[in-house]
């Protein structure tokens, strides 16, 4: 099992939640005051920094005008710990690729990054969130054929290596593509997808060895889509060796009333608001999802998890908080009921909480909680042949 | 008011397999819906069958018809409706188009200036007057739905639409519907930024009609859309927003009516 630290570096200095329609898209800039904004940039890069002395992972991720996450460039703070870092493996999760719109931009920063931290790095792509469209204006009907045209160009680019090649697809042309540098990897760094519901897209990942992740849903519904990735797992002989990767929020503690209050400040996250607009926008899910829509079945994929009880999201696997050793049982718990996982993605920052309190909990976790699942056996492939 | 005969028939439009629908008898005229497509059961339609056999092509992506990849905004559309007529023998005919079916139509004007003998434009998309900074049709994707349907509609009671009424297949057409339109105006969003140039080329007797309401798409907007029309004829209709026909049927009947005949 593989561990990794995770903030989305919020900008939780906001006015209070209910005098607000949005967090996302359209919340005014004014609201931000970048002194504060310097000061907690560099708090978060020290907390990966911290976060690599204790043995644990890294994980980035980026968005848009939005003050839950000011990473905008997840290229660039990744360039930043591969070279401040030593030890973790350094994961984007992902690249926005669909939203980007030069996949060779990215082949190239991936690239450099591969280079600098000397081969730790793994590239993940994302579809992007329903909101992100906005910040990027891009067609919500076709983000599916854009991340996939955009990935396939990237590998390609990575893996030619005698000179240029010509390129005129759907969404990119370029006629003399040639990249310089190419990754320190070999054929290239893994590659990362993330999903929550499409089971063709997933499979489509498994078979193509990629790392599947998903954040934040029901353990149930969690083991569905890793039931679906297993079944279609290839193995493509990428490093890492593909896997399935799962984010809940972890809080550990000294105490249960530490691990509680931890926990419910955690939630910051799930709590955010944006106006209904930018939840759907047209055509980002199926017709069928958008029926079930219309009948008001289905009101967008976070949803489901907003204003729960921490009980509740606990039972799910959605949070997990205790001391060590009950957030050790809870984490084999999820293991188990999903039918086993490579990646644990911890958010272990959100919202307000403060450095010192981020810090003890990731200790906790590398010095006392990681030691009991290190060795959870990876999860094997079920079904080789489905996929060949 | 029932109409009098309706032939609903599939036709194949370089490839693509489209529904079409012809109700009534009389000379040819070509109706492009909107694109919620909420024309498609108004009395307006058996009026004007009394007098019209009225065509009624669903765009690719609409209603029943299919929509291929390659299809990718109104330019295309209008391409595909140019082989329709073609397809059904028909030239120098009457049109009218509401909202992205005026943009449609439009275009088409613009590609065969020989191919209509009338053209009426409601509430018609497709232009950007402004330069780039100006926001020449609301926003009706990054604005709340409670403001997008106080810009649609004067009485914004008559665009609520119950869909918990409608069954699995009618509430598909109307999720496709809300995709398609996405697919292909998104960006530019509600413009063919080569449109404003060719406007001069239509030759078709034109007339422009704008609901006085109408907040996505104002009438100096429509006024504006007419003036680039040679010889248009604007006319506005009070106490309506962006579909006029629908909220003040009989003041719009009053307009359209004496032009088409």
């Amino acid at each position: 099992m593989y561990a990794w630290h995770f903030t989305e570096m919020p900008y939780p200095h906001l006015p209070p939640l209910e005098t607000l329609s949005t967090m996302r898209v359209s919340l005014a800039s004014k609201h931000y005051d970048p002194r504060l904004g310097a000061d907690l940039y560099n708090r978060y890069f020290d907390e990966y920094m911290i976060a690599d002395d204790l043995g644990l992972n890294l994980l980035l991720n980026e968005h848009h005008q939005t003050a839950t996450c000011i990473d905008v460039a997840a290229p660039l703070s990744a360039a930043i710990l591969a070279r401040q870092t030593r030890k973790g493996r350094i994961c984007i999760l992902g690249n926005p690729i669909a939203n980007r719109g030069d996949p060779i931009r990215i082949a190239e920063e991936m690239a450099m990054i591969d280079c600098i931290s000397r081969g730790r790095l793994d590239v993940g792509f994302v579809r992007g969130v329903p909101y992100e469209i906005f910040a990027a204006n891009t067609n919500p009907t076709q983000t599916v054929e854009r991340l996939w045209e955009g990935i396939d160009l990237v590998a390609k680019a990575w893996t030619s290596t005698e000179g240029p090649f010509n390129f005129e697809g759907r969404f990119t042309h370029k006629r003399a593509i040639n990249l310089w540098p190419r990754p320190y990897q070999t054929p290239h760094p893994a590659i990362w997808l993330t999903g929550s519901s499409d089971l063709d897209n997933i499979k489509r990942a498994a078979a193509r060895g990629f790392v599947f992740a998903t954040f934040l849903q029901p353990h149930a519904k969690v083991k569905w889509m890793f039931d679906g990735y297993r079944s279609a797992f290839h193995d493509t002989g990428l490093p890492g060796g593909g896997g399935t990767a799962y984010m809940p929020l972890v809080f550990t503690a000294d105490s249960d009333a530490e691990a509680e209050a931890g926990a419910r400040e955690l939630t910051w996250y799930l709590d955010a608001k944006s106006e209904p607009q930018y939840r759907n926008p047209p055509g980002y899910v199926t017709v069928d999802f958008n029926v079930q829509a219309l009948k008001g079945a289905f009101s967008g994929r976070s949803e489901a998890m907003r204003k729960q009880s921490i009980e509740f999201l606990k039972e799910q696997g959605v949070l997990i908080y205790g001391k060590p050793d009950d957030v050790a049982q809870q984490i084999k718990r999820l293991y188990d009921l999903v039918g086993g996982f490579d990646h644990l993605l911890m958010m272990q920052q959100a919202g307000y909480m403060s450095h010192e309190r981020t810090v003890r909990s990731m200790t906790l976790f590398a010095k006392e909680v990681y030691p009991q699942i290190l060795d959870l056996p990876r999860t094997k492939p079920l079904n080789v042949a489905a996929a060949e | 008011m029932t109409i009098a005969t309706t032939d609903r028939r599939r036709i194949e439009l370089a490839g693509i397999d489209i529904e079409l629908a012809l109700h009534g008898e009389g000379r040819p005229l070509l109706l492009l819906s909107s694109e919620e497509q909420l024309e498609q059961d108004l009395p307006l339609i058996a009026d004007l069958a009394r007098r019209h056999q009225v065509i009624v092509p669903s765009a690719p992506g609409f209603g029943r018809s299919d929509r291929p990849d390659w299809i990718s905004n109104p330019d295309d559309i209008a391409y595909l409706y140019l082989e329709l007529l073609d397809k059904l023998d028909l030239q120098g005919i009457a049109a009218i188009g509401f909202s992205l079916g005026g943009w449609i139509a439009t275009e088409m004007a613009t590609k065969n200036p020989a191919v209509f003998s009338k053209l009426a434009l409601v509430s018609a998309y497709g232009i950007k007057f402004g330069g780039p900074y100006d926001v020449d049709i609301q926003d009706m994707w990054t604005s709340h739905p409670d403001k997008v349907a106080a810009w649609k509609w004067h009485d914004a009671d008559k665009g609520k639409r119950d869909f918990l009424s409608m069954d699995d297949d009618a509430l598909g057409i109307v999720a496709r519907n809300t995709e398609s339109f996405a697919r292909f105006c998104w960006d530019p969003y509600m413009h063919n930024p080569k449109l404003k140039r060719r406007l001069h080329r239509i030759k078709a007797p034109t007339l422009v009609i704008w609901g006085e309401n109408d907040g996505l798409t104002s009438p100096v907007y429509g006024k504006a859309y007419a003036d680039l029309i040679p010889g248009a004829r604007f006319e506005s209709i009070a106490a309506a927003g962006h579909y006029p026909h629908i909220e003040q049927p009989d003041a719009f009947g009053k307009i359209l009516h004496p032009f088409l005949d």
